[in-house]
């Protein structure tokens, strides 16, 4: 497959959306709804629950499934109200010392008017220094598109793990063929320019691991994604909270190519 | 249009003349760098290069440059980067679009960063990133304020998803840095956009803006597309942000020395309580 054959197969329709992974993988579920600040942002489902025992905050950005659900969930694209409900959920999980995952799943924040009115880039700038600090351990799974800062503000996390036809990326592939070459048909060379596969991610070192996708087989593919989840917070539980902002300080501080003259 | 007048700034004599990029009226330099290059005629605040501004708000003599051997390479071979680059050094004379140093403003030491959108619109790629994340990291460990002049194009393209890593990696260094108990103020200049407002122009602990600037997430095409509508003709300048109460003040170019020296002295002053937060 090519990135564009991936950056399409996360488009489909019948591939699951974040909702789908916290149903399949988290019990005891309890959505919370919510920024106590303007309101409540159905691109982001948001609660507690169980991993196995492990009590855990749950974070997903949701396309929807359905048309209906698409229009209310405006197709995935959380806007600064959504980033501002997984902010408060991520400071609870840590206020109560438990572990936080987040499913990422977006083309990218909102990129509208009344976003930009109630500070789109302020939100996903406020998530992303406070995950930077969070004193808990922090999952991110990549489970579709990546896009941009609406998908790094989920994802300043321990550990990223990335679906094998997932994709992420600085600026979308039509974004930055229109752009570059003037011309929102190259999107398939700008796909290939941009290194937006999940084996680009691992060769980056942006993610930690591919989770193989079985969408026939949805159930055995959760359990599976719960026991990588669980084995990370196992590994991740033995941390003490100054040690995980280092470890995270660590693994962002790497990132970066260049000479030195 | 803008980039190619400003750039012709650089290499000028002294007494050549220079073009007001928004009505076109011929000044001396000289005078226009002096009046903050803020047209006499029509008021339009022309951009302004890296160290035209570390010329205007630090005390004379004391800017001393670090991290200046830092440049971008082309590591995924992108097309047209190389050639950008090259372009980008040879116009402003610059290794890279932030310049980082240590200072003095009104004799209180600071570590300032000021981005520079001659080169390549100033988006961020590695080296932009790894200068200010080095410059955080030199300020916790001399105690300093940060002041930092943001303006971007956003995250570089060209340098794919690790670019995108530089916000959360610049991220970490701020948050360090106010977890420390330091000031980091930031002023947001013409046009401050895109993954740059999406982490560090937005986490100061306060934010100044030039009257009139460019400040947003989304580009402006992007948001008309987006809603089908248009767009009030504020949208997105400092102004709109103040009145959303998004940034702390709009400051004039002709008061921003002496609006940052009286920030600076009142956090230098107040000392730590016991049992403070931080």
């Amino acid at each position: 497959m090519t990135a564009y054959d991936r950056l399409r197969a996360t488009r489909q329709n019948h591939r699951p959306t974040g909702a789908d992974y916290v149903n399949g993988i988290f019990t005891g579920r309890v959505e919370l709804h919510g920024d106590r600040r303007f309101g409540d942002d159905d691109a982001i489902v948001g609660g507690v629950g169980f991993i196995e025992d492990i009590p855990v905050t749950f974070i997903a950005i949701d396309k929807g499934s359905d048309i209906q659900q698409r229009i209310k969930k405006n197709f995935g694209c959380p806007k600064p109200e959504g980033y501002r409900k997984a902010l408060r959920l991520m400071k609870q999980a840590e206020k109560f010392n438990r572990p936080v995952v987040c499913f990422v799943d977006t083309q990218g924040a909102y990129a509208g008017a009344e976003a930009e009115e109630r500070g789109q880039g302020e939100a996903i700038a406020e998530n992303i220094l406070e995950m930077m600090g969070l004193g808990v351990p922090c999952l991110t799974v990549i489970i579709g598109e990546g896009g941009s800062g609406g998908a790094l503000a989920l994802a300043a996390a321990d550990r990223v793990h990335i679906l094998e036809n997932a994709v992420y990326s600085v600026i979308s592939p039509e974004g930055c063929a229109s752009i570059l070459w003037k011309d929102a048909g190259k999107v398939a060379n700008a796909a290939d320019a941009l290194h937006i596969t999940a084996q680009d991610m691992v060769d980056f070192k942006v993610a930690d691991n591919i989770i193989p996708e079985n969408f026939e087989q949805f159930d055995r593919m959760c359990d599976e994604m719960r026991n990588i989840l669980v084995d990370d917070l196992k590994k991740l539980s033995k941390l003490s909270s100054d040690e995980l902002r280092d470890q995270r300080y660590k693994r962002f501080r790497r990132f970066g190519e260049f000479d030195k003259k | 249009m803008f980039e190619s007048i400003i750039n012709k700034f650089k290499s000028m004599a002294p007494h050549q003349a220079v073009k007001c990029s928004a009505c076109g009226k011929e000044f001396d330099y000289a005078e226009f760098e002096k009046g903050y290059m803020i047209c006499p005629d029509c008021g339009k605040y022309n951009r302004m290069s890296a160290r035209e501004r570390i010329n205007m708000v630090t005390d004379k003599k004391s800017f001393k440059e670090l991290f200046s051997e830092y440049k971008s390479r082309d590591f995924l071979n992108f097309p047209g980067y190389a050639t950008k680059l090259e372009k980008a050094l040879e116009a402003t004379g610059e290794n890279e679009a932030v310049v980082c140093g240590l200072a003095e403003i009104g004799k209180v030491p600071v570590a300032i960063f000021v981005m520079d959108p001659r080169f390549i619109m100033a988006s961020m790629g590695s080296v932009v990133g790894e200068k200010i994340t080095l410059l955080f990291e030199a300020a916790i460990e001399r105690g300093l304020p940060v002041i930092g002049f943001t303006a971007s194009g956003g995250a570089r393209m060209q340098e794919g998803i690790i670019s995108l890593m530089q916000m959360a990696k610049v991220s970490g260094a701020v948050k360090r840095h106010s977890d420390a108990g330091l000031l980091y103020i930031t002023v947001l200049t013409d046009p401050t956009t895109g993954g740059v407002t999406a982490s560090f122009a937005m986490q100061g602990d306060i934010l100044l803006a030039e009257p009139k600037a460019l400040i947003g997430f989304a580009g402006r095409r992007v948001v008309e597309q987006t809603t089908g509508k248009a767009l009030p003709d504020n949208f997105q300048t400092a102004e709109f942000l103040l009145e959303h109460g998004f940034i702390d003040n709009i400051v004039k170019r002709d008061e921003l020395r002496d609006t940052l020296e009286n920030l600076l002295k009142i956090h230098h002053k107040s000392k730590k309580r016991k049992g403070a937060a931080v």
